[in-house]
């Protein structure tokens, strides 16, 4: 789960992890009413686009400003403004807010990231004096200048290792103490909050040897969201698709793509799988979709309408595995969700369990413009083929 | 010899007052398993029914192998409490853990793993998996006992309906199966691939593997190279994912691309450059691995 730049920085205040003065506006008044309460010396502020994309800077949604109408100006430009970054796709995302904060003297950008490593079970801390622009440029052109810091899980990250790292980032000595107590606390919050991925690009050391984090990027285990009901009221479902928050909802886990041939499986390797063998027919999936272990009535019929939800689909594509499915009652769930949303469309169904003969009877009683599978194969081939049907030759 | 799983297994399971954890002790116990007892806290000195049979409950795995000599555990407990039984059946001694739930966090399976390390007998199976089968011998899992048959080929796979699907491929053209071991679909496991492909190498009674993975992190690449120095069986690989896009968690919480890396085109590319036979589409995992035992006189 993402949360935004200045819900981050809120949760880096509270672990005492170095940011500057700021705060979140949602209007142009509320944008000058922040930067008046801000202890800035010169009267240097910046406006930041509020969206769960990286990239913004370039895309315009980031303005250094010297007064208040400057704040102000910056702040009716970029609120409401569809921004669009290397991260947010040609349509862009909608701009609701931004952090109005004093602007700081840089003198280095540096960048720490905290994060799980797979192939050890262990997190691990990467640092790089190449801080402020892309680090996975940095880590394809110059991989030597990125240092990694494994810590123990269970022992966590002891004193000698923040100083390895400190070292690495080449901290003067006057900034050494912040720079410990950041990276320690950094940690702190990574195993916390559950994170997936806690990214400071840039880590600032400023003129006066101040040590901060001028950028937040906070990632959510999903798993422990459980354990975190603060996290979990930070979701903005505006940064979400509609469709996929709907599915979440009803417990499912929908992912929406650009095809035109809506999925409907159990289990998620399968579901991929599914995907892949549509593409290998000439078609495209135009969602994932996992109704998990049950395909019950009222998991078909949910699944259903959030298929149907999406325009773009031209033809549907059931594949449920089951040995011990009973066909013949996965059938009545399709047909009965099927008439309930009063779907057109035509409906592949490869079907897989017991009973099929059954199940095949009451979707051919139902009147639904369908195929039955035997494969998944033969299930791709009919998929495809209503395709081309429906193409003028 | 089947790995894992057999005859000599005496099953707990961990959960089994539970609506799924019941359902499927009597599933394994109907395929043949030994199930020998449940745990669930505060409801030691019961019983549950188990296709007719009563079968004791504990209130601890230290007491339910006391009571019962049980070799093996089914772990069906929520994700908040899902470690902790795994952690508990570890420190009881219990030989085979294997981690159904799905949903436990990341953090909590990292700490698993340490404690583990101080328990080298045990070894953990998932989590999120749906478990693993020694087809007509015994089963600790979620698996359809039916579609499975006995034979010569190794199945380790990430996922759980898709494994169906090469176990049922390979079925329908006679070809059984010696054990299928479901890793599941999380990024920290307690078996991997190298783990599985370990365990196939020196069964007799496994003369091929095929192994299913899908998106997100690096085990393929391992197992490839792993593969390569270590393995001499033949292997049949199906990989997830092909279409998936990048950045979106597909379903299992290790199922995503990342910075990247993880994408199902590194590592069909990383297992073809170690000899292993990569296939590309999922319909076809049974038909090469038939065509690969008939071009080696094994079927």
């Amino acid at each position: 789960m993402k949360i935004h730049e200045y819900q981050a920085k809120e949760l880096f205040r509270e672990y005492e992890i170095p940011v500057p003065d700021g705060q979140v506006a949602f209007t142009p008044e509320e944008a000058v009413q922040v930067a008046q309460v801000l202890n800035t010396h010169d009267h240097r502020y910046v406006v930041k686009a509020q969206i769960h994309a990286g990239g913004r800077g370039k895309g315009g949604g980031v303005k250094v400003v010297d007064s208040l109408d400057g704040v102000r100006e910056a702040a009716k430009q970029i609120i409401g403004m569809q921004l669009v970054t290397h991260q947010t796709g040609p349509e862009g995302k909608k701009v609701k807010s931004v952090l109005v904060e004093e602007a700081s003297a840089i003198a280095r950008e540096l960048y720490i990231s905290i994060v799980l490593d797979r192939a050890t079970s262990s997190p691990v801390i990467m640092v790089s004096q190449d801080g402020g622009m892309d680090i996975e440029e940095v880590a394809a052109k110059t991989p030597e200048r990125i240092i990694k810091e494994h810590v123990h899980p269970v022992i966590g990250l002891q004193p000698y290792q923040a100083r390895k790292i400190a070292y690495a980032l080449d901290i003067p000595k006057e900034g050494m103490k912040d720079a410990l107590k950041l990276i320690s606390n950094l940690y702190k919050f990574f195993i916390e909050a559950d994170c997936a991925l806690v990214e400071v690009n840039p880590l600032v050391v400023t003129k006066d040897n101040r040590v901060f984090a001028l950028d937040a990027k906070v990632n959510f285990d999903s798993n422990a969201l459980f354990r975190h009901p603060k996290i979990v009221s930070y979701r903005d479902l505006d940064e979400e698709d509609p469709l996929e928050v709907e599915a979440s909802r009803y417990n499912l886990n929908y992912i929406k793509l650009e095809g035109n041939v809506g999925c409907l499986v159990n289990g998620a390797g399968l579901a991929m799988a599914t995907m892949d063998i549509i593409k290998q027919y000439g078609a495209a999936p135009a969602n994932f979709l996992d109704v998990g272990g049950s395909a019950t009535d009222e998991a078909l019929e949910n699944a259903f309408r959030i298929l149907l939800s999406d325009e773009s689909v031209e033809v549907v594509f059931i594949n449920i595995f089951g040995g011990i499915l009973r066909c013949d009652k996965l059938a009545e769930g399709v047909v009965k969700a099927a008439r309930k949303l009063e779907m057109r469309l035509p409906l592949v169904i490869r079907m897989k369990g017991t009973n099929v003969e059954q199940g095949k009877q009451i979707l051919a009683d139902s009147g639904i413009q369908y195929a039955v599978a035997e494969t998944m194969e033969e299930g791709a081939e009919k998929v495809a083929s209503f395709l081309k049907v429906k193409q003028p030759v | 010899m089947a790995v894992l799983v057999d005859k000599n297994t005496k099953l707990l399971v961990q959960g089994i007052t539970g609506k799924e954890g019941h359902f499927h002790a009597e599933g394994c116990a109907k395929y043949g398993t030994n199930v020998v007892g449940g745990v669930t806290p505060g409801k030691g000195g019961t019983t549950v029914d188990l296709n007719g049979k009563q079968v004791p409950v504990f209130n601890t795995v230290k007491e339910a192998r006391e009571a019962t000599g049980a070799n093996a555990t089914m772990i069906f407990v929520p994700p908040p409490f899902a470690a902790d039984a795994v952690m508990e059946a570890t420190a009881a001694g219990i030989e085979l853990v294997v981690c159904i739930t799905e949903g436990i966090p990341v953090n909590d399976m990292m700490r698993v793993k340490q404690f583990m390390r101080d328990y080298p007998k045990t070894r953990l199976i998932g989590p999120n998996c749906p478990g693993v089968i020694s087809p007509d011998l015994a089963k600790i899992g979620i698996m359809p006992g039916a579609i499975h048959k006995k034979g010569p080929v190794g199945v380790v796979s990430r996922s759980g309906t898709l494994t169906y699907e090469a176990v049922d491929q390979l079925t329908q053209r006679g070809i059984g199966q010696s054990t299928c071991i479901g890793i599941g679909g999380d990024p920290i496991n307690g078996t991997n691939f190298i783990d599985a492909l370990t365990l196939f190498q020196a069964d007799p009674e496994t003369q091929a593997i095929i192994m299913i993975g899908e998106i997100g992190g690096s085990a393929e690449e391992e197992a490839a190279e792993f593969a390569k120095k270590h393995v001499t069986k033949p292997i049949v690989c199906f990989i997830a994912g092909q279409t998936a896009p990048p950045g979106k968690r597909m379903g299992h919480a290790g199922a995503i691309i990342s910075g990247g890396h993880g994408t199902a085109a590194e590592k069909m590319k990383a297992l073809q450059a170690a000899g292993i036979t990569v296939v590309e589409s999922p319909a076809k995992m049974g038909e090469t691995m038939a065509q690969k035992l008939g071009a080696l006189a094994l079927v």
